[in-house]
């Protein structure tokens, strides 16, 4: 397969250190963010402050990879001022491109900076082709990241019917997949990506070790307890196991993690522009990581056409940092279609 | 190229853990205090972050040797508890190699998490703090001696 046709590794930086890590292990781009509620990954201690921003943006450009800065949660009432002063600090500073789902953001960024590049997030929902050419149309999107709940046929579908680029995810934690419409976090805390930029953030979440049990409350709603030899996985709603039917399980979602090692030579003929790696939680060494293996695979592809194999190496090393230790094609597989 | 050294996982004979929680705790609290005010000392962990974790207290324990760590941080530095209150505010439990595979950056925390490995207790969101404080050091680059090459 020719190289032009391979997608973009597009990787997840929540520390300089995890940036750096994603660019000597071969990612094409970066994506991260601020350290405040404009993105949706707004942990205690993670992302960039405009010092470390500058040094990553100067790291990745210098040795041609590309840098994407995620702000993608929603205006709250009030505070617009915040998320377009993210905007313009983004357009300043020279970043790639800039990873937007509010419509009102996103008008703002077309209007005040024309040459900035604009991605749909993935929290902007957009799962059909009407949406994403919507977007194109009003605010110039040149690439949208779909959400976790289309196969593969109807990811094609998309890429037939438009002109953007469109990226997807290939590896990482799982959650409902709903993005941008998900209220599970708000139904436990009153907070969710969306509003605050985490979900189920951690100041609800209170791990109790009893002698061979863990129990896990968030927001003091039991959400799990697990054995001692039992994979745990992060303190969502959606991965908790609740009693349904006299019968105590994963009613909603067991804890997994994505991986289309099986399908690439697919989702490359279908003509998926870029390949995301979720984790921006995740410290260097997953990003180190998962970003080695992802590569050696697309240059594997790009470079054996049509004897594409999974090594069982890379394998190994993905299923050992993948949450609840397990991995999946998620929607892209549905056999039963 | 340095080749890298790669930490196995393992886990120490029972009798170890026993052995080692009766001995005085102080040799190994004193040189884990050592190592983070050094780290402090160099200006790898920054100002910003240190003020969060002023006046919170923290224990460390290593479940296969018997090794505990009370100790707080006070004016920026890292202090020593010696009369700990019964609940730490965070908890960090893991056996030696866990510790060693993180320090060396050879695991993730979450994967050790996941597999049940590193166990995390008290203030969830101090906890968080701690790991992404930690994840963000940019270690100096350890000079390449002639012995490890090859």
């Amino acid at each position: 397969m020719s190289r032009e046709k391979i997608p973009q590794l597009i990787c997840p930086a929540g520390s300089l250190p995890a940036l750096k890590a994603a660019i000597d292990n071969g990612a094409d781009a970066v994506y991260l963010g601020y350290k405040n509620d404009t993105n949706a990954r707004n942990f205690a201690g993670l992302n960039f402050d405009e010092k470390a921003m500058r040094e990553g943006i100067r790291y990745a450009q210098s040795r041609g990879r590309h840098v994407l800065l995620a702000i993608n949660t929603f205006a709250q009432p009030g505070r617009d001022a915040d998320w377009q002063r993210a905007v313009d600090g983004a357009a300043e500073m020279g970043v790639d491109a800039v990873i937007l789902a509010d419509v009102g953001l996103l008008d703002y960024a077309a209007r005040r900076h024309p040459d900035l590049r604009l991605h749909l997030s993935v929290q902007g929902s957009a799962t059909s082709y009407e949406a994403v050419n919507f977007a194109q149309r009003e605010f110039g999107v040149r690439r949208a990241v779909l959400p976790r709940v289309l196969t593969l046929a109807q990811v094609e579908n998309v890429i037939t019917n438009t002109s953007v680029e469109i990226e997807v995810f290939g590896f990482g934690s799982l959650c409902v997949m709903n993005e941008g419409r998900c209220w599970l976090s708000s139904y436990a805390t009153g907070e969710s990506p969306n509003t605050v930029g985490a979900c189920s953030p951690a100041k609800y979440v209170k791990w109790e070790k009893t002698p061979g049990q863990m129990t896990t409350r968030l927001n003091g709603i039991l959400i799990d307890r697990f054995d001692d030899n039992e994979a745990a996985g992060y303190p969502t709603l959606c991965k908790g196991r609740f009693e349904v039917g006299g019968e105590t399980y994963y009613a909603l979602e067991e804890p997994t993690s994505l991986n289309v090692l099986e399908i690439l030579p697919d989702i490359a003929r279908i003509g998926v522009a870029a390949i995301k790696i979720e984790g921006r939680q995740r410290s260097p060494t997953y990003v180190a990581q998962v970003t080695k293996n992802m590569r050696a695979a697309l240059d594997a592809l790009a470079r054996e056409e049509g004897q594409y194999r999974v090594e069982a190496a890379w394998q190994s090393e993905l299923s050992k940092v993948s949450e609840g230790s397990q991995v999946t094609l998620g929607a892209y597989s549905r056999p039963w279609r | 190229m340095g080749k890298k050294i790669s930490i196995p996982k393992f886990q120490l004979p029972a009798i170890i853990a026993r052995i080692g929680g009766k001995l005085p705790q102080w040799p190994h609290t004193m040189t884990l205090i050592a190592g983070l005010n050094a780290t402090v000392k160099m200006k790898l962990l920054p100002v910003e972050s240190l003020s969060v974790l002023e006046g919170r207290s923290f224990f460390v324990e290593v479940l296969d040797t018997g090794g505990k760590a009370h100790f707080t941080c006070r004016d920026g530095l890292f202090r020593p508890l010696f009369s700990p209150a019964q609940t730490p505010d965070l908890a960090f439990r893991a056996n030696l190699s866990a510790f060693m595979q993180l320090l060396a950056r050879q695991e993730d925390p979450d994967t050790l998490f996941f597999n049940r490995e590193l166990s995390i207790e008290g203030d969830t969101e101090l906890g968080l703090y701690v790991k992404n404080m930690l994840d963000a050091v940019e270690w100096p680059q350890l000079p390449k001696l002639p012995g490890f090459s090859h």
